[in-house]
C-alpha cells in the first residue's frame, strides 16, 4: 500500500472491518458521499442493508436485531446522531445494545479552525452520554474499528467510531 | 372504539408461538399472555421506536412471527419506518396499532389531527401489501385469524378507548414484572440465542 493510500480511509477497508467483525446488518441513513461504500456493501452477500429515514430509528432497529441474535452496525452522520439522542438513550443504552456506530464527523478538521457546529458538539454529545469513541482518519487507523467492536462486546454498550476523513468523503 | 384488553384477549386465541411486543398494551397483555417468555413488554424505552425495533427482531428471526402493538403517537414520531418495513418486506411481521387519538400517558391531549388520520391508507401508500382498519371489536374478532395466517408485513389500525393517566410518572403503579433486559434475555433463552 502506498503512503497516499494509507492517508485516506477507503471504503474497502471499512467493509473488510465489518466482515472481520461478523456484522450481519448495516442500519444506515445514506448521505451523498458514501455511495461507493454503499455499492460495496450492496454487493456483499453476507450483509443486509436496512435503510432508515431518520437516525433515531437506527438505534431501535439495531436493538431489535441484537435482541434477535444478529450483529448490526449503525452508519450515520454526526448531525443525525445528535438528533437521535433520546433513541440512543432509550434503545441503545437502555437495552444494552452492543453496537458500533460509525459516525461521519462532518466539520471535523485537524488543521484549521472548526467552522461547523456539527463538529463542535459531536464529542461533547458523546461525552454527555458516556459513549466511548475512536477517531479514524485513514486506513492506518483501521485497527481502531476492531477495537470498537471488541469494546461493544465487553461492555454491552454502543461505541462510536468517528470517521474524520477530512478530504475523502464518508461525511 | 373498543377496549384494548378485550381485543388482546381475542388476539391471544390466535397468537400461537409468535413473539409479541405489546407496546402500550403491555399492562393488559401481562395478565393475558400464556407465553411470557415469548413476550417483550418493553414499556416505552424511547417514544417512536417500537416499529423499528420490531422490524429488527423480525429480520433477525425470520422463522418466527413477530407481532407488535404499536400506538399512533409512537408511529407519528417516526412514520418513515413504514417505508423501511415495506422495503424490507418481512413476511413474519404483523404490525398492529392502537389508536386512542391522544397521548394517554401525558393526560390525554389529542395527537395531531387525531380523528382524521387514515393510518391504514398511509401504510398501504408506504408499500405494505395488506392494511386494515377496525373500529369495532366484532369485525376484528372475525378477521384476526386470517390476518395472522397470511404473510406480512401487514398493518392493522385499531380505534381503542383511551386509558388516560394523569399521575406524575414517579407516582404511577409499575405494571412491568421484569426489567427490559431480563425480558430480552428470557426471549433469547427461549429461542436458543447465544447472548
Amino acid at each position: 500500500m502506498t503512503e497516499a493510500q494509507q492517508a485516506i480511509l477507503s471504503p474497502e477497508t471499512v467493509l473488510a472491518e465489518m466482515k472481520k467483525n461478523g456484522v450481519t446488518h448495516v442500519v444506515w441513513l445514506p448521505d451523498s458521499e458514501t455511495n461507493f461504500l454503499y455499492l460495496l456493501m450492496k454487493a456483499e452477500p453476507s450483509l443486509t442493508l436496512v435503510a432508515v429515514s431518520r437516525e433515531g430509528l437506527a438505534f431501535s432497529t439495531a436493538a431489535g436485531l441484537a435482541a434477535g441474535g444478529k450483529h448490526p452496525i449503525i452508519l450515520i452522520q454526526n448531525t443525525g446522531m445528535m438528533e437521535a439522542g433520546d433513541s440512543l438513550r432509550g434503545w441503545g443504552l437502555g437495552l444494552n445494545v452492543p453496537v458500533v456506530m460509525m459516525v461521519g464527523y462532518r466539520g471535523w478538521t485537524r488543521h484549521g479552525v472548526n467552522t461547523d457546529t456539527a463538529a463542535t458538539y459531536t464529542e461533547r454529545f458523546l461525552n454527555a452520554f458516556g459513549i466511548n469513541y475512536y477517531l479514524v482518519e485513514s486506513d492506518a487507523d483501521a485497527p481502531r474499528i476492531s477495537a470498537a467492536f471488541e469494546e461493544t462486546k465487553k461492555t454491552k454498550r454502543p461505541v462510536a467510531v468517528l470517521v474524520g476523513d477530512e478530504y475523502h468523503g464518508f461525511h | 372504539m373498543f377496549d384494548t384488553a378485550e381485543m388482546l384477549k381475542i388476539f391471544q386465541r390466535y397468537r400461537g408461538d409468535a413473539i409479541v411486543i405489546p407496546g402500550r398494551g403491555g399492562r393488559h397483555w401481562n395478565k393475558i399472555s400464556t407465553r411470557p417468555s415469548l413476550d417483550l413488554p418493553l414499556g416505552d424505552p424511547a417514544m417512536g421506536g417500537h416499529a423499528s425495533f420490531a422490524l429488527g427482531l423480525a429480520l433477525a428471526r425470520p422463522e418466527r412471527k413477530v407481532v407488535l402493538f404499536d400506538s399512533e403517537g409512537d408511529l407519528l414520531m417516526g412514520m418513515g419506518v413504514l417505508a423501511t418495513i415495506a422495503e424490507q418486506g418481512p413476511r413474519n411481521l404483523y404490525h398492529f396499532m392502537l389508536d386512542n387519538e391522544c397521548y394517554a400517558t401525558t393526560g390525554g391531549q389529542p395527537v395531531p389531527n387525531a380523528k382524521n388520520v387514515a393510518y391504514d391508507a398511509i401504510a398501504r401508500g408506504a408499500g405494505y401489501g395488506r392494511a386494515y382498519a377496525f373500529n369495532n371489536l366484532e369485525s376484528f374478532a372475525i378477521q384476526v385469524e386470517g390476518i395472522l395466517r397470511d404473510p406480512g408485513p401487514v398493518f392493522v389500525a385499531m380505534k381503542v378507548v383511551p386509558e388516560v393517566i394523569n399521575e406524575p410518572i414517579g407516582r404511577r403503579a409499575r405494571w412491568q414484572t421484569r426489567t427490559r433486559d431480563q425480558a430480552v434475555k428470557d426471549l433469547q433463552k427461549e429461542l436458543g440465542i447465544a447472548a
